[in-house]
């Protein structure tokens, strides 16, 4: 009967972490997004609403990611919301999955989206390569921290 | 009583687009147009949904009345077209007929294909709406994450409408008033999409409260 509660309760702390990490992605991609849409489009004005030069797949996955950014962004803060109700939050591990979330949209971003699709380029009427590079590097590197920062929380857990 | 400040709220935002000094506006103007159709569309359904107006009749009505209503919605011809996903593509396959047909010329030119059109963007908007968030009494029931994957989706052909319709422009519109026009689409539908979003996570929220036995979809 021991068992068969401790077995429970573990389902639930697997369940429970899986959606501080979901929580934690999600809201990153979509806090992602939304940075690079002030930060470049408003603000720097680098790239915009639509360059007319887009072909049309490059709007349906522009189209299709961005609505899915702002669905993550606000279901990821409301997926918080809930751990916190339950007590369940693990904010190293949810901050390291932000990260992870938000490096990995900036080199979805870079890779697909503008070399793939060709949607928009990060600069226009300049040498494009250093953009590029600085663009997916920052990417990288968010990614990368995110992984150790989860790494690092997981040790401090078992410790 | 805020049920009647919703219901009335979106009365006057799909009357505001219909008749006065907007809609005189947007016979002339496309950025009237559109700012118009942001209102019958999509936030006239949103604050009608609000005023619950199918839960009000099924308590107003007799008995034996109710019960054939509620039969009908319980009927397989509702759950096919309440399905989000026919609804979806009921409000935004329309938006596409509308903009990238002939219609939209036609639109101007007869009266009673202007009246059809309005009518069926209120009624499209206000099924989408329902069909995602359930706020009124809803008979046939979808998983949340269902209703999120036909969310993303639906937004998206609305983003991308409004950049097709910034490069090509319906006939007989001028270039800087057109893509106006589809900026304000764009921008404007962001924030009803952003106020949609957020009611259909609370409405996650609330409904896998801890405690709370789950809802049987």
């Amino acid at each position: 009967m021991a068992s068969k509660k401790q077995e429970i309760a573990d389902e639930t702390a697997r369940k429970l972490q899986k959606q501080n990490f979901w929580s934690g992605v999600l809201f990153g991609i979509g806090s992602m997004a939304f940075v690079d849409e002030v930060i470049f489009h408003q603000l720097l004005q680098w790239h915009h609403f639509y360059d007319l030069a887009t072909p049309q797949i490059g709007i349906f996955a522009d189209g299709l990611l961005n609505s899915f950014a702002w669905v993550a962004a606000i279901g990821g803060l409301f997926m918080f919301a809930d751990l916190r109700r339950r007590h369940a939050v693990r904010l190293r591990y949810w901050i390291a999955s932000v990260l992870m979330g938000a490096g990995g949209f900036q080199l979805f971003d870079g890779i697909i989206d503008h070399k793939v699709f060709r949607t928009h380029q990060v600069r226009y009427q300049v040498e494009l390569w250093p953009y590029d590079l600085s663009w997916n590097l920052f990417g990288a590197a968010l990614l990368i921290a995110g992984v150790f920062l989860a790494k690092s929380a997981k040790e401090r857990r078992s410790a | 009583m805020h049920r009647y400040l919703f219901w009335f709220a979106g009365v006057i935002a799909a009357g505001a687009s219909l008749v006065g000094p907007l809609a005189n506006a947007a016979h002339t103007s496309f950025s009237f147009h559109m700012t118009g159709h942001l209102l019958l569309g999509m936030l006239a359904p949103l604050l009608l949904l609000h005023g619950k107006p199918l839960t009000l009749v099924m308590r107003g009505l007799p008995t034996q009345s109710a019960r054939r209503l509620s039969r009908l919605l319980n009927s397989q011809f509702i759950a096919v077209a309440s399905h989000p996903a026919s609804t979806a593509l009921l409000n935004f396959g329309g938006l596409f007929i509308l903009y990238r047909t002939d219609l939209f010329v036609l639109m101007h030119q007869s009266t009673g294909v202007y009246a059809l059109v309005h009518i069926h963007i209120l009624l499209a908007g206000y099924m989408f709406t329902w069909s995602i968030l359930y706020t009124d009494l809803t008979a046939h029931r979808h998983s949340f994450r269902l209703r999120a994957a036909v969310l993303v989706v639906a937004l998206a052909s609305h983003k991308v409408l409004a950049k097709l319709l910034y490069a090509m422009l319906p006939a007989g519109i001028t270039t800087s008033d057109g893509q106006m026009g589809a900026l304000i689409m764009y921008y404007g539908g962001d924030v009803i999409d952003l106020a949609l979003i957020i009611l259909f996570c609370y409405s996650w929220y609330k409904a896998t409260a801890p405690g709370r036995i789950t809802r049987a979809v």
